[in-house]
């Protein structure tokens, strides 16, 4: 499968990385490069065989419905370059 | 009674389909240990889970899948035992992992069914296709900065069910009724309080129209997160015409995501196109798919209350309520209860009667709930005992009500205090009829002389005489025994 420069200018815009027009076409290439082995896989029969979710046996664990976290507006905050009386704050998004 | 839309080209009908978002009423989150109730300050009911921290690994609430499989089980769904948990990726502020963990293909509850109760007493069966367990996203604030949006995750993680109807929904009346049915259904079992305005109950509605008798089904548009069941009937209302014009100017309606705007009353595109979402599902490889077993089921299914349907059959079948009565009893669970009460060993009707015509008029015009009416179900039922057994009048009984609404105090105690027992002393009433004919002779004649309504004077005569307390009944008795002597 191989990957053309307007799809990877998608990819790029909703994984929200910069990718110049310049170099559209080498991560093209690289990116249909990496497509390649991927659809190696595609040579295993899996007919009849149920997707599988994890490479262990693990069953999903549950919790019991209690309060045993929160409370901490510090430390959530502690990486927000612009903490404001509790808040995150982000450059104004208006719809 | 369909509701068909005329064009200049010929008769539209309007197809509905709704996804409602129910907030799941649990302790903790969906996937974390933290609050997830409503009014705290600012980021203090979130983990480092709810704000998207690298590393963080979410756990899910068994409350949470308890919900979930008891709001499938109240919607008579398909219970599935395996369900998926998926990324759906999306980028905006309030949704810190960059994807919010939700279910795709696999969702936990399958088809169910939904009962509409409409306004002319009919029924209708509605499809849900699916209900499935998400996670909220948190609150921006845009108001409070001139540059710069404020974000609390409060609410970032708390569990929803969306639940999702098939296109079975032909006007906006069906919306209101199906929204009300909903909230209903979630409030009996106690999975979701429905509050609407609050936003614990969200809605969308995705909207098409076609030609009377077509079947195909045209491209829909959808009307985001309304928030009162008035406005997502205006919201429905609005955009069917705007389909209806559009097609007949001959032009074609986008697939979009639209806004309603209750202020000018009407919708507007929300998304431009290029920023249409490609949501990137995949199976959330955090968590491993939620299994249980039917024991799981079985025992939730023990628990469920009576829900309203069958609430609405009982009261029809065992008290002979007429199908009105009955919805309006049955929509909340409260007023059921508290009908009950007053019914019990009484004429049900009667019962009825008084609670959804004179009690709803009282707490409506003062706006309180059932929980907090000044008569207790128990004082209305001695209202109509001292009907039944002729201590008051139909007149006393609504004078007596009005007493016990201002008062608070038992019908007995105020029935003394006012004085408004009806005269059962028939010696004493029958004075009055005599003082009042010897009174009016001219009357007397004329009644004797053929002029029946001549009858009704009289006892309003007597009536008076006796400060309201005499029985209409009786009086009318003795009036006519006494004039035809």
């Amino acid at each position: 499968m191989s990957l053309d420069k307007a799809t990877v200018r998608r990819i790029a815009t909703l994984a929200r990385i910069e990718v110049p027009d310049a170099d559209l076409g080498t991560v093209a290439e690289q990116l249909s490069g990496i497509m390649g082995w991927i659809e190696q896989l595609k040579e295993v029969n899996t007919d009849n065989v149920a997707p599988m979710s994890g490479g262990t046996d693990l069953k999903l664990p549950w919790r019991k419905d209690e309060v045993t976290d929160g409370d901490k507006v510090d430390q959530v905050l502690a990486n927000a370059p612009d903490g404001h009386d509790g808040f995150f704050t982000v450059p104004k998004v208006v719809e | 009674m369909s509701y068909i839309l005329k064009g200049e080209t010929g008769d539209w009908e309007v197809v509905i389909g709704l996804e409602v978002h129910a907030q799941v009423i649990s302790k903790a989150k969906l996937f974390s240990g933290a609050s997830a109730d409503f009014g705290a300050g600012p980021n203090e009911h979130v983990s480092f889970i709810d704000a998207g921290m690298p590393g963080m690994l979410p756990v899910i609430n068994e409350r949470c899948v308890e919900q979930a499989v008891r709001t499938g089980l109240g919607l008579k769904a398909q219970i599935n035992k395996r369900s998926v948990f998926a990324r759906k990726n999306y980028f905006y502020a309030d949704l810190p992992q960059g994807y919010q963990i939700s279910q795709y293909d696999q969702p936990i509850v399958g088809e169910g069914t939904l009962v509409l109760d409409l306004a002319d007493g009919s029924t209708r069966a509605i499809g849900i296709e699916r209900l499935h367990l998400e996670q909220d996203a948190g609150k921006s604030i845009h108001d409070m900065h001139g540059t710069k949006s404020f974000i609390d995750l409060n609410r970032a993680g708390v569990a929803l069910m969306e639940i999702v109807s098939k296109p079975d929904l032909r006007s906006p009346e069906e919306v209101g009724a199906y929204l009300k049915k909903m909230r209903s259904i979630l409030r009996y079992l106690g999975t979701c309080d429905g509050n609407m305005e609050e936003g614990s109950m969200r809605c969308d509605a995705n909207v098409s129209v076609r030609p009377v008798g077509a079947t195909e089904l045209r491209t829909r548009c959808e009307i985001k997160n309304v928030n009162s069941v008035r406005f997502v009937m205006q919201a429905v209302e609005y955009e069917a015409r705007r389909h209806v014009d559009v097609y007949e100017s001959g032009g074609k309606i986008d697939q979009e995501t639209r806004l309603y705007d209750s202020n000018k009353g009407e919708t507007r595109t929300m998304r431009s196109k290029e920023m249409a979402h490609d949501y990137r599902y995949f199976p959330d490889p955090d968590l491993q798919p939620l299994e249980f077993d039917d024991a799981f089921v079985e025992s939730i299914r023990k628990t469920l209350p009576e829900l309203p349907d069958d609430k609405k059959a009982r009261f029809i079948s065992a008290y002979g309520l007429s199908a009105y009565d009955a919805d309006v009893l049955v929509s909340e669970r409260e007023n059921g209860e508290f009908f009950e009460v007053v019914a019990k060993g009484r004429d049900a009707k009667q019962a009825a009667n008084w609670v959804n015509t004179n009690l709803f008029a009282v707490l409506n015009k003062k706006g309180l709930s059932i929980a907090e009416s000044p008569v207790s179900a128990a004082n209305l039922g001695r209202l109509l005992d001292l009907i039944a057994d002729n201590t008051i009048s139909g007149r006393q009984a609504k004078e007596l009500f009005e007493a016990m609404v201002e008062t608070g105090k038992d019908a007995d105690v105020l029935v003394s205090e006012l004085g408004l027992k009806q005269m059962t002393d028939t010696s004493a009433i029958e004075a009055a009829v005599d003082q009042v004919l010897a009174a009016n002779t001219e009357k007397v004649e004329q009644f004797r002389a053929g002029k029946e309504q001549v009858l009704g004077w009289f006892v309003g005569q007597v009536m008076k005489a006796t400060q309201g307390k005499a029985n209409p009944a009786t009086c009318s008795d003795l009036l006519r025994k006494k004039l035809a002597s």
